[in-house]
């Protein structure tokens, strides 16, 4: 019998610590598959983050390094620059990248260094027990926002990529969805891309991939499904945003 | 002829993989649970199973291998 699918052979055997449901798996595997294509193994790096994908380098079967939070993409500069043939990875959560570690994203994209970014956006700060993170829609409850985001009160959600796309830095820009099968498998799509362009030189890479938290979201992993398909997706529209 | 093998061990009973079943061929059991106590998903006629893969793209612990 031929096999039609199974694990990548980028990710370890190390059981996922992932709430039941929580689309980290998912992309996690799409990253890893993307790598195995492009052969990446031994010569690839990644860069974790702080937030719930912390012990990704339980995880990648490659190098990985743990950045201070919202650092990842300024020590995967950092492991670039060392030695340049290897292919190097920051994987962050949105309250990593938006928030705390919004000045390294924006200077990494501006310097247009050779790295892939995924951006994992749940729209709420996970790890920490559900607090309203830069990316929580108006009207999301959190715990810190009980009856919803208010614009007035705790301001707008941020747009990463438009935001990354306005400069002059980036090599790819594109944000998926992990809603369904189809909006899976053109997520893998793009995240090999930023992995393909990052080997031929081509710079700047950073993928947006809209998730769910169904744990802090207090939905079932259908229901959160549900709503990244039709609430994140109508304030994150899907496309590619910059391709240089 | 379509073959699935699931880790019952890895899996975490999240229930993306009977949502994303064309064929609607695999369910979250009420009975069967693994060491951790989540109940597993279990397929209910294999014979139905056309080896589209959907199950494994959505399953976010990678349990499920599809052989054909």
């Amino acid at each position: 019998m031929a096999v039609v699918f199974e694990k990548p052979s980028f990710l370890t055997d190390t059981p996922l610590h992932y709430c039941p449901g929580c689309t980290h798996g998912i992309a996690h595997r799409l990253v890893a598959e993307a790598l195995d294509e492009i052969g990446a193994k031994g010569h690839c790096v990644g860069v974790a983050p702080v937030g719930c994908a912390v012990f990704a380098y339980n995880y990648f079967n490659c190098d990985m390094q743990e950045a201070s939070h919202g650092r990842a993409p300024a020590v995967a500069t950092g492991i670039k620059l060392t030695n340049e043939d290897n292919i190097v990875f920051a994987y962050q959560g949105d309250g990593d990248l938006a928030s705390i570690g919004m000045a390294e994203i924006v200077h990494a994209a501006t310097r247009g260094v050779n790295i892939t970014v995924i951006f994992i956006n749940n729209a709420i700060y996970g790890m920490t027990g559900g607090q309203m993170a830069p990316t929580t829609l108006i009207g999301q409850k959190a715990t810190t926002c009980p009856s919803g985001r208010d614009a007035k009160v705790n301001g707008n959600p941020i747009r990463m990529c438009e935001l990354l796309a306005t400069l002059d830095g980036p090599s790819y820009i594109a944000r998926c969805s992990l809603a369904d099968v189809k909006n899976v498998k053109e997520a893998k799509k793009c995240i090999l891309k930023a992995f393909q362009n990052q080997k031929e030189g081509k710079g700047f890479s950073f993928v947006e991939l809209l998730s769910s938290c169904p744990t802090n979201w207090h939905m079932n992993p259908q229901q959160a499904l549900e709503y990244v398909k039709n609430e994140m997706t109508a304030k994150y529209p899907l496309g590619v945003f910059k391709e240089v | 002829m379509a073959k699935l093998t699931i880790n019952k061990e890895l899996c975490k009973g999240c229930g993306l993989c009977t949502t994303a079943c064309p064929k609607q061929i695999l369910a979250v059991s009420k009975t069967v649970s693994n060491s951790k106590g989540y109940f597993v998903v279990e397929e209910l006629d294999p014979s139905k199973c056309i080896a589209c893969a959907f199950c494994a793209t959505m399953c976010p612990d990678c349990v499920i291998k599809v052989e054909k």
